[in-house]
């Protein structure tokens, strides 16, 4: 129930007294609250939880598990385990 | 990046498997707080492909499955009355209560409604003057800072038909609830994602200071959680214990500071009952004393409704880290999504529904047979 859910911010407008936004998740499109996340701009990636955008994701900080692995795998050659990932 | 399906990548989950296996050179008991946590767990079997030695748990941090069964039937209560137009979120239609779930209550005639959104319970209060519009609201701190705003909204419309059910409960003295028992196995959690993009982190240095056991927040998808149970697993083996944030790209060490500050201007803490746990001091929030007007336990007087749960049912324990769902004699028999008898049977996010659904209960069946 503590799903929430990365989606794009496509705009940004006040209604009805708060800050909205219509937030793109894959190919649907629905309305969230932004008056939490204010600095969010059209473009940026928000985490949406019941309609309510609890923060702003920060690219940088998303790459880090990436540049991890990168740099995992320069390190050592380590052999994966003959396991299959499902 | 679109932040979803790159978490998701073959590959990089294997290479993080390997460094997982040579960082674990002993057993150890690790417990995934929150029930979105379990699920990615369960539905890519990454408890199947970790050494054998290290052991998930599954934690209590599904609020559906804790809701304590006389909320239920409070909430039963109220969406009973024929001027109520009783809105929560979807997955708390079928929860059992003592009488049924809610949405056997729509079938008979009441006015259960979905809602995506409190926002949304709002705006239908605003639509329907002529009806007492109730918000169930339930949820961890995840979801505080949108049912403070529906009751911030509410106030600032001068809204007379709009109140709310609360039924809030807080990760952090639930934590220190687990460690705490006698019979605690955990020695490190993979803490709450989405609880810290609101609370941010610091609350869980004194859990881990005193109780000497890692928390390192994780996300919710696979490469999150694999990531997570590495700086886990490299802590124990290191003998530390520290908070460390493996989910920087939506968690700021201070949260939300907005969600935060609104959060404390409508919510107060309080003591609260956890379905299949019992009552945790200081463990939820209830409504500020200034905000009681919208508390919809005292304008329909269900404070009174009490509940017994049934003794069936091995869901505290399973929500403990104790005992795991096929533990359980019902399980998969009497107990299913359909027919379910407790808490973690409810959510689609209960360990024992995510394990029913990608077909744990199958496994049990044939280990039995063998």
């Amino acid at each position: 129930m503590c799903l929430g859910i990365p989606g794009k911010v496509l705009d940004v407008r006040r209604e009805d007294g708060l800050l909205m936004a219509t937030v793109q998740f894959g190919g649907i499109t629905k309305q969230a609250c932004l008056e939490h996340v204010p600095e969010a701009r059209p473009g940026d990636y928000v985490v949406v939880h019941v309609g309510f955008a609890l923060s702003r994701i920060d690219e940088a900080e998303a790459h880090r598990i990436f540049d991890l692995l990168a740099e995992m795998k320069a390190l050592d050659e380590l052999e994966a385990p003959d396991r299959e990932v499902p | 990046m679109k932040y979803l399906d790159e978490y998701r990548d073959g590959p990089a989950a294997k290479a993080l498997i390997a460094a997982i296996d040579k960082a674990a050179t002993r057993p150890w008991v690790i417990m995934e707080v929150c029930g979105g946590q379990t699920h990615t767990i369960v539905r890519y079997g990454l408890d199947q492909v970790l050494p054998k030695h290290l052991e998930l748990v599954h934690g209590p941090g599904c609020p559906v499955c804790v809701t304590p069964l006389e909320m239920i039937d409070r909430a039963h209560a109220v969406a009973a009355r024929p001027e109520v137009v009783f809105c929560s979120f979807g997955d708390m239609l079928r929860v059992p209560g003592s009488r049924g779930d809610l949405l056997g209550l729509r079938a008979r005639g009441a006015d259960v409604r979905v809602v995506y959104s409190p926002l949304d319970a709002v705006k239908l209060a605003e639509a329907n003057p002529s009806r007492q519009v109730v918000f169930f609201a339930i949820g961890f701190e995840t979801t505080a800072p949108a049912n403070a705003m529906a009751v911030w909204m509410a106030r600032q419309k001068g809204l007379q038909n709009f109140s709310v059910l609360v039924s809030h409960v807080l990760v952090p003295p639930a934590l220190t609830a687990i460690l705490g028992a006698e019979d605690n196995r955990v020695q490190a959690f993979l803490g709450p994602g989405h609880v810290c993009a609101v609370m941010g982190i610091s609350e869980y240095e004194p859990i881990t200071a005193k109780h000497r056991v890692p928390i390192v927040i994780s996300g919710f998808e696979p490469l999150d959680l694999l990531d997570g149970i590495l700086h886990a697993v490299r802590q124990l083996e290191a003998g530390e214990a520290k908070v460390e944030n493996a989910y920087a790209r939506a968690v700021r060490a201070d949260g939300n500071p907005a969600s935060r500050a609104l959060v404390e201007q409508v919510f107060e803490v309080c003591d609260r009952a956890w379905r299949g746990v019992g009552t945790i001091p200081r463990s939820g929030y209830r409504l500020r004393d200034e905000l009681r007007a919208f508390d919809a336990e005292r304008r329909f007087e269900v404070e009174g409704v009490r509940a017994q749960e049934s003794p069936l049912c091995i869901s505290g324990e399973v929500l403990r880290g104790l005992k795991r769902p096929a533990d359980c004699p019902a399980f998969g028999r009497q107990c299913t999504p359909e027919t379910p008898l407790g808490a973690t049977m409810v959510s689609s996010e209960g360990a024992c529904a995510a394990y029913h659904a990608y077909g744990r209960h199958l496994d049990a069946r044939a280990a039995e047979r063998r």
